[in-house]
């Protein structure tokens, strides 16, 4: 006997995407969840890549809290006092299915959470699972509170620390080489003034990358995101190299408020809040196994993560594998078989669709950024130097431009240089 | 090791929404364990829950904490007696995310 379908643990992207598909195939589902809503317990950089959500929610731009859609892509290499930005702007990044938003994870998990719920999934909230209920070596459902509620499949979307997907066998071990924390900052500002520092229309807006000295030269970077009133500012830096560190990461993104180049943007904000969050950043190397009897992992639990430094993506790979995780448990309830075998057809989709194919072609990534320590500390240096000798005028008489442009690239060595660009390139 | 802090991570902790179970630390630490082990969570808990006091004795607290399980990975294995998830409905709930 079992009291449900599916019981989904956690209501992010992945697990109320999973929900909704199932409900709407007329599955009994149940979500599980922690926190005392949606999102209570989850925080994004954030922007979310649209392509996945639109798949499934075709109205989604009228319907969901988004914060502001992004038309600006800022990418500054920080120094100590300078900073050189990459400023980009294209009609192609607003249109639709190639868009991208900023989002909060409180409003947002909780629309999301309300579409699945709309189409006949069943929510509890405040409850966190405690184990899982296995019986001879297959998952039969969880234990939650007193109760023991079992299902044909499980489904774990309960985020970064899935306790459950390593008991279950299928966690990743997660090295401190490989994971990142990050931590933010909601700055609240008017509308007016955000469309004013950032050069954007109405509802439009910009998503900022920076690195160098936003982690003081330690692998990592900061982030700026503008949403409708507010900026979600923070850094993100990886543990092992953040262990070497002499400046603890929240004074990091203090100082990171504080440079010359940052603070005139955040100018008169308010904090209106302060989050933490692990970031699984090994990439595809890193995906643990995906499914087992009677259980399938999905979202940051399955360690669905892309970090390409001009790229972060999460949330548009949460959303796809809570789909695929969906199928999959829709075709096992078709044929009445549950083990391995039959939830296979899981990772079967997650090769075909966009989701491990991204994450396989940038497999090199995440090793190529932890060793090349250059992007870090050098690069934007140099840049400085190089942008100094051209705006600079002192009276001088002046060098010839050649000069000028390649004596901060020979400070670090012309062929280190080639040889970093050579490696970045092949890692993509 | 020197740690650099000056800013008061009190102060943005004191705009977050927390329900604190005062009955049970869902994070505990042992009685002992390597010094530059500490350090390191020093270094990289986001909320500064791990300090050290000027006579250098260790101090933790779990009331702020972001859930993030930074600790965990870092020294799961070594220094922490135990990190799980606040009871039901505890601990931070963003109003934001």
């Amino acid at each position: 006997m079992v009291d449900f379908d599916v019981i989904i643990v956690g209501a992010g992207p992945a697990g109320s995407v999973a929900a909704s598909v199932l409900a709407k195939e007329g599955k009994s589902v149940l979500v599980i969840e922690r926190g005392a809503y949606a999102g209570a317990k989850n925080m994004t950089g954030g922007r979310l890549y649209s392509h996945a959500l639109k798949k499934l929610f075709p109205q989604f731009e009228e319907e969901a809290p988004l914060e502001r859609k992004i038309t600006h892509e800022k990418i500054s290499l920080i120094s100590a006092q300078g900073n050189t930005t990459l400023d980009f702007t294209s009609p192609a990044l607003g249109i639709a299915g190639q868009d991208s938003y900023s989002v909060l994870r409180a409003p947002f998990d909780q629309w999301l959470a309300s579409q699945a719920e709309a189409a006949g999934a069943e929510y509890i909230y405040g409850i966190a699972v405690e184990s899982l209920i296995i019986e001879d070596g297959r998952v039969c459902g969880v234990c939650a509170g007193d109760d023991m509620i079992r299902a044909h499949v499980t489904i774990l979307a309960d985020g970064v620390n899935s306790l459950l997907a390593a008991s279950a066998g299928l966690g990743a071990k997660l090295s401190p080489h490989r994971m990142a924390v990050g931590v933010k900052e909601v700055i609240e500002l008017p509308e007016q003034v955000i469309e004013d520092r950032f050069l954007c229309e109405p509802q439009e807006g910009c998503a900022w990358l920076f690195v160098g000295d936003a982690t003081k030269g330690h692998v990592g970077g900061g982030f700026l995101y503008t949403n409708r009133g507010s900026l979600s500012l923070g850094i993100v830096a990886t543990l092992s190299d953040l262990c070497k560190s002499r400046v603890p990461i929240y004074q990091m993104l203090e100082d990171f408020k504080n440079h010359p180049a940052m603070r005139p943007v955040l100018k008169n904000g308010k904090t209106v809040e302060y989050s933490g969050h692990l970031i699984p950043e090994g990439g595809y190397r890193m995906v643990p196994t995906l499914y087992g009897n009677g259980c399938m992992v999905a979202g940051d639990a399955a360690m669905l993560c892309m970090n390409l430094g001009y790229q972060v993506r999460g949330m548009d790979l949460a959303i796809a594998s809570g789909e695929c995780s969906a199928h999959a448990a829709r075709e096992a309830l078709e044929t009445g078989r549950y083990d391995k075998e039959a939830l296979s057809s899981y990772e079967g989709r997650l090769r075909e669709s966009f989701v491990l194919r991204d994450m396989q072609a940038s497999a090199d990534f995440p090793d190529f950024m932890e060793s090349t320590s250059r992007l870090f500390k050098g690069y934007p240096e140099m840049c400085q130097a190089i942008f100094q000798s051209l705006f600079v005028v002192d009276g001088k008489p002046g060098r010839p431009l050649g000069k000028k442009l390649l004596s901060p690239v020979k400070e670090l060595g012309l062929m280190n240089v080639l040889k970093d660009a050579r490696k970045g390139v092949k890692a993509l | 090791m020197t740690t650099e802090a000056k800013v008061n991570v009190e102060e943005k902790l004191a705009c977050n929404k927390y329900n604190v179970d005062e009955g049970h630390a869902h994070i505990a630490l042992k009685e002992e364990g390597a010094d530059n082990l500490f350090d390191q969570l020093i270094l990289c808990c986001p909320a500064a829950l791990y300090r050290r006091g000027e006579n250098g004795a260790r101090s933790f607290d779990y009331a702020g904490c972001l859930e993030c399980g930074t600790c965990r990975v870092l020294c799961g294995d070594t220094l922490l007696e135990r990190w799980e998830y606040p009871q039901s409905s505890m601990g931070v709930s963003y109003r934001f995310g």
